[in-house]
Order: structure tokens, then sequence, then C-alpha cells
């Protein structure tokens, strides 16, 4: 190995990347938007949802529950109904998301020492979103119901639950999204800068002057990759140092933990590039095999819908996606404070990705050639 | 337009397609591979969640409480002996949360009341976490109801809430989302056919020589929407009969709504494509706009997932330019509460009104280039 010979492939690299204005651009501007951009929408947390109420109660106890969902924060009170006829409309319109009514007979219930009925009706187009909105509405009934019994010496349940969560005690799910948000971009830089970099040489027929050259299959590959840690490594921290200054993402564990993992995950992702590329003939070619490992790799990743809740075959395929291991790194040690000690069974599987992928990458220089 | 030179040139780029397979494979291989991964990879439906129970002194009435969580379909409990041990399998990622009596929970319980269960969460993934708790919550409350039936009282609480959720009342997740990813996925086919084509054109010098011919700048755009329009509407048939056939979605709107819409939706993804490659006119740089501005922004900025209307206002002006926004809540609606026309004929304006722009921009863009 002469590091001479690949320190100017390296710097080769660089120019043929960044000697464009507007390649240069899209490297290093989408990155940073898009961070903050999709942290600040992706979330599962509601908030100003639009709902309306029709209340059928003349009584104050169904005065002091609208005060309270006035107060909350989740929703925001567009209409009040003065008849049951709209609801569906205003469901099926997307008026509302929920209608809550509140029967006549609400106060007079309560004053009774009667249980009292509240009825939701809720726009299951989107079922997830219609459920977090019901367990919000939940949330604020069971207040109210709570500190009514306590006002008005009503009897205790038996036993009352007393939730807490670690790691993330307000469950703001931004700062699940956040570090995911991290090793996505990652991803996607490492993808761009590797992935099209054999297929280009090969179309405009420079890659067999590089072949003919003194450098090795693996000088080449040496060559090829470093830009692509370089430029991902640099991007990634910049997109931590936002997360942690601007999204005040809590950093528990480790700096030595995250970049032993930001390393390996970037060592799996050019490798996944550079085997594509080196796979291709055309840049088109390229860029397909980029989308078709990308698209499912972000999917099956954990990204936004949990591992565990996949049926198992696609559990299994999801042991090939480097992005689930880093993921697994950035969140533990984002949020719970994780070390090199725990994240082991993380790290290995990461190596084997980069060394089958670097390999095959290797290999297919040659292949093509004859 | 002149009828002869427009047929001619929607024949070269018929030809073009059919020589070149790649795009053939854009348009129908992948929407069945992902859709078919997708359909079956996305969930947000948790089930056989492994939880901690722990039981400081167990009693019939602890025992009684655990057996709820034993037969529920969400719940894959394990029994562990003190708190201290489940807090361990917590922090190691091996359950996700723990139900904790403590020693006086029985005597609590059949005392004054108001015993204290104890969850503890591992708040990661707040959203899973929320569900989970929402499981748990409904383990409690039929237990409550059961100890009041064996005691002979009736459970009084002053206000029961009665829920019913309309258009998906069995709130199977993937209804709402099969139809959504159609509209991700084929944001991302539409604009990777004409991106790149057109960006190679340009590469190869050979959208000069067409631009030289006497053809317009408008016949050559017609002509190179008019092949990849058919395909992508038959990449878009494949992807609906998917749903339907495979993923059992009902389809309660109508079939013509649905392709009209479809269609409309399609113009505005192949005219963002063709945008692309006009500005771009390098391959490199018009794939790396294309993976920029398609598929992330069609996954999280369209409401596919994530809810708009939490999003923080400017994010909010944001996704009213993406043209995934309006095709997903128009899918949704059509496939699950049929055809309601105040939501669709807006959600139809705003797309006629984004190609029309997109398509408007590229002819303009391309004539001014060649001055």
């Amino acid at each position: 190995m002469d590091w001479y010979r690949v320190q100017a492939l390296v710097v080769k690299e660089f120019l043929a990347l960044l000697r464009n204005k507007a390649s240069r651009m899209v490297l290093i501007g989408p990155p940073v938007i898009q961070l903050i951009v999709f942290s600040y929408a992706a979330t599962f947390n509601l908030h100003n949802v639009p709902i309306a109420i029709y209340n059928e109660d003349a009584g104050g106890a169904a005065r002091q529950l609208i005060a309270r969902f006035q107060g909350s924060p989740y929703f925001s009170i567009g209409r009040m109904l003065k008849s049951g006829r709209r609801i569906k409309n205003i469901i099926s319109d997307k008026k509302a998301l929920l209608v809550l009514r509140i029967g006549p007979r609400f106060s007079r219930d309560l004053a009774l020492h009667r249980t009292a009925r509240v009825e939701v009706l809720v726009d299951g187009r989107n079922s997830n979103t219609g459920l977090i909105a019901l367990s919000d509405v939940n949330a604020v009934i069971q207040a109210f119901s709570v500190h009514w019994a306590g006002t008005h010496g009503w009897r205790a349940a038996p036993a009352i639950l007393v939730t807490r969560a670690w790691f993330n005690p307000n469950l703001r799910s931004r700062w699940f999204i956040v570090p995911g948000v991290v090793g996505l971009l990652t991803l996607v830089v490492a993808l761009l800068v590797t992935g099209l970099s054999v297929a280009r040489e090969r179309e405009a027929g420079t890659f067999d002057q590089l072949l003919v050259t003194p450098l090795g299959p693996w000088e080449i590959l040496l060559g090829k990759a470093l830009p692509g840690f370089l430029i991902g490594g640099l991007e990634a921290t910049l997109i931590i140092v936002v997360a942690i200054l601007w999204f005040r993402v809590p950093f528990m564990g480790s700096v030595l933990a995250l970049y032993l993992g930001l390393f390996l995950f970037l060592l799996a992702a050019i490798g996944v590039g550079l085997a594509i590329s080196s796979a291709s003939a055309t840049q088109q070619q390229g860029l397909l095999g980029v989308f078709l490992f990308l698209v499912p790799a972000v999917i099956l990743s954990g990204f936004a819908t949990p591992i565990a809740n996949m049926p198992l075959p696609v559990q299994y395929l999801t042991y090939l996606n480097p992005l689930r291991y880093f993921l697994v790194i950035l969140r533990g040690v984002f949020l719970e404070g994780d070390g090199i000690a725990i994240l082991w069974a993380q790290y290995i599987p990461l190596v084997a990705i980069g060394l089958v992928t670097m390999t095959i990458a290797t290999w297919l220089f040659r292949r093509r050639l004859t | 337009m002149n009828r002869q030179r427009l047929r001619g040139l929607i024949r070269k780029e018929a030809l073009q397609i059919l020589r070149d397979p790649s795009s053939i494979a854009i348009a129908f291989v992948m929407p069945f591979v992902l859709l078919l991964l997708f359909g079956y990879g996305v969930s947000l439906d948790a089930r056989h969640v492994p939880i901690a129970l722990v039981a400081a002194h167990p009693t019939a009435q602890t025992s009684g409480l655990f057996s709820g969580f034993r037969q529920s379909p969400y719940f894959r409990p394990r029994t562990y002996a003190d708190i201290v041990a489940a807090r361990r399998a917590l922090m190691r990622g091996r359950v996700d949360a723990i139900i904790w009596l403590r020693p006086d929970f029985t005597r609590k319980a059949l005392g004054g009341g108001a015993a204290p269960v104890g969850v503890i969460a591992n708040g990661v993934n707040a959203n899973n976490a929320r569900i989970i708790e929402g499981y748990i919550q409904g383990v409690w409350a039929s237990w409550l109801a059961e100890q009041a039936r064996e005691r002979g009282q009736p459970l009084v609480v002053p206000v029961d809430v009665r829920s019913r959720v309309w258009f998906n009342p069995a709130l199977r997740s993937h209804d709402y989302l099969v139809p959504g990813l159609i509209a991700v996925i084929m944001t991302l086919i539409g604009a990777l056919l004409t991106a790149l084509v057109v960006a190679r054109e340009w590469e190869r010098g050979t959208m000069e020589a067409l631009m030289a011919s006497p053809a317009t700048i408008a016949e050559i755009l017609v002509g190179k929407l008019v092949p990849y329009f058919f395909l992508g509407m038959g990449g878009m048939a494949l992807s609906v009969v998917m749903a339907i056939v495979v993923f059992a979605v009902p389809l309660v709107g109508s079939l013509w709504v649905l392709f009209l819409c479809a269609a409309l939706f399609l113009l505005t993804a192949l005219g963002m494509g063709l945008l692309i490659s006009t500005i771009a006119r390098n391959q490199f740089v018009a794939g790396m706009i294309a993976l920029v501005t398609t598929y992330l922004p069609a996954f999280i900025l369209s409401g596919f997932i994530f809810d708009i209307h939490s999003m923080p206002w400017p994010i909010r002006i944001l996704t009213h330019i993406i043209a995934a926004r309006y095709f997903v809540s128009t899918l949704q609606t059509l496939f699950l509460a049929g055809d309601v026309w105040p939501v669709i004929a807006g959600n139809m304006a705003a797309l006629a009104v984004i190609a029309v722009f997109f398509l408007v921009a590229v002819a303009r863009i391309s004539h001014k280039r060649l001055d």
C-alpha cells in the first residue's frame, strides 16, 4: 500500500466532488436544512389539534370540563356545535379530528353521584393520530374525574396507576426522532458521496485508466472511501452539534462510544455505496441502486415505526440494515447514557457489513473490466 | 403544436423507454417491491410487548391483576423477584415496561383504596411508550371492573368516556398506511422517471440537438410527458390493485375519482422531475436533488405518519408546497371514507396548481437557457 498514491487519488476524488458549485451545494446545504425541518415536523406529540364540542348540558360541571379542554395545549377548540346533525360532516370534511359530545344529563348525573357519560367521535383515517388524540382526551377527562372525585367526596377506586417514563420523562417524541434524523442524514450523505463515484468514472471511461495505473484494487478502494469518511464524519458532527445545541436533546453517554459507532456505520454505509457503484455501468443504474437500498433502509430501521411490530421474516431482513444498528447506538448514547461496553452487539454487525460490502466492491472493480 | 412532430417525439421517447429497461423497472418493479416490503414492514400496532411484573408481596389480589396482563395479546410478561432485577432488565432493553406492586398494595386495595400500581416505561420511543401505557390502562380498568363485580359494589367513577372511531373502527394501521405509502412511492417514482432521463440528455448534448430541431419547447415537453405518464399510471394501477387485493384495504370511494386524482398527482411528480433535471443538467446533481426533495419530504411532511396540525406553523406552511400532502389526504379519504368532495375538490385544485406551476417553470427555464 503506497500512501502517496492513495493521497493523490483522494485529492482527485475531492476535486471531482467539489469542483462543481451545484454538487458542492447539494452535499452541504440539504442535510442541515433537512435536520431542522424534519426534526420539527416529525413528532407524534399532538399540538393544537382541531376539535369540536357539542355540549347539551347547561350545568357548571360541563363548563368545567370544557375549560380543561380549552386549557390543554393538545387541542384547539374550533367550534361549539349547536346541534348533533353536523357532527358527521365536520369529521368527514376534516374540519375537526374529533368531536366531544357531552350529554344533557352530565351535570345532573355528577350531582347525584352517578357516572356521567361523555361520547368521543374520532376520525380514524389516520388511526395512529386518532389513537393519540383519544388518549390525550382520556388523560384530560381522567384528570377532571380524579379532581371531581376528590373534591366531591366520592369513594376512591381500589387501585390507581402511577406512571413514570425513564430516559424521556415527558415522552417527547422529538428526543426519539432527532437522533434518528442524525442517522438518516448520515446515511444519505455517505451514499451520495460514494454511490456514484465508480459509476461516474465507468460512464466517462476513466475507470479503465484508473485500473491500468500502478494503484492496486485496495488502494483504489481506499481512495474512493476516504472522501466519504471525511465528508460523512464532518457532516455527522455538524448535525450532532445542531441536535444538542439547537434541539436540546440530552446527551447522556460517551462521545467515544458515539464516534466509534459513527466510524463503523460509515464503514458499512460506504461499503454499501461502493458496492452499488461498482456493480453499475452507468450513473443512472448507480442512482437507482442507491434508491433501492436507501428507501427500504429508512423504513426498516426503526426510525419511525418499531422493528418489534414487524412480522418475523421482515425483522430478520432488518439485521442486514446498517442503519438499524446505528439508530440503537445514537438513541442509546443520547438518551440512555450507554457506553462502549453496552453497545458491543451493535458494533460487531456494522464491522461485518462493512467488511463484506468492501470486499464485494473490490472484487467488482476488476470483474467489470473483463 | 404540430400533430405530426408531436407524434414523432412521443414515438422517440417510447422507443427510448422500451430499449432501456431501467425505466420500466422503475415504474413496475419498484412499486411492487416497495409496497410489499413497506406494507408488511410498517406497522404501529404493538403486539407481544415484553413487560416485567414485580409483586413485592404476592397475594391473591396481585396475581388477579397480573393474570389480566398474562391473558392480554398485547403483552408478553415475565415475572421478576424484585424491582432491582426488573430495573436492570429495563436498562438492558429486555423489557419495555415494569408493573410494580409495592408490599402494601393488598392492604391498601382492600382497605381505603387508591393503592398505587407503579408503571415504569422506557420512554426512549415516546410514541410506543404511550401506546403501551394505553394498553396497561386497559388491563387496569378491566381489573377494577372485575373487582367491583366480585365485591358486589358497582364501580362508580365520575366520568366514563365512550369513544367511537369512524372510517377505521378496527384501528388497523395498515388501512391508512398503505394508501399513504402509495403516495410516497409514486412521488419517488414519478420524479425519478423524468429527473434522470432529461438530465442525461443535457449531459450528452442530445437535448440541445432536440432544441435545434423545428420542434417547439411545448412539443418536446409534451413528447416527454406522455410516454412517462402512461408508464407511471401503470405503476399506480399496480399499487392500487395491490392495496386492495394483497393488503385488503377497503376502497369505499369510487374508482374514477381515484383515477382522476392519481393522474393529477402524477403530473406534479413528473413535472417536478422535469424541473429538477432542467435546472441541474447533470445526472449527479439531478439525482441528489431528486433524493433530497422527493422521498424524505413525502415521507415526513405529507401527513403520511406525522400529523400536520401538530407541526410548528413555518413547517405547516412549507407542507403546502409538497404535492404528496394532498395526495395522501385524498387517498386516505377515498379508501376509507368515500368521495368526500369538500376534502377531495380542495386537494385536486392544489394538485392542479402545483402541476401547472412545474410545467410552466420547466418551459420557461428551458427556453431561457437555449438563448
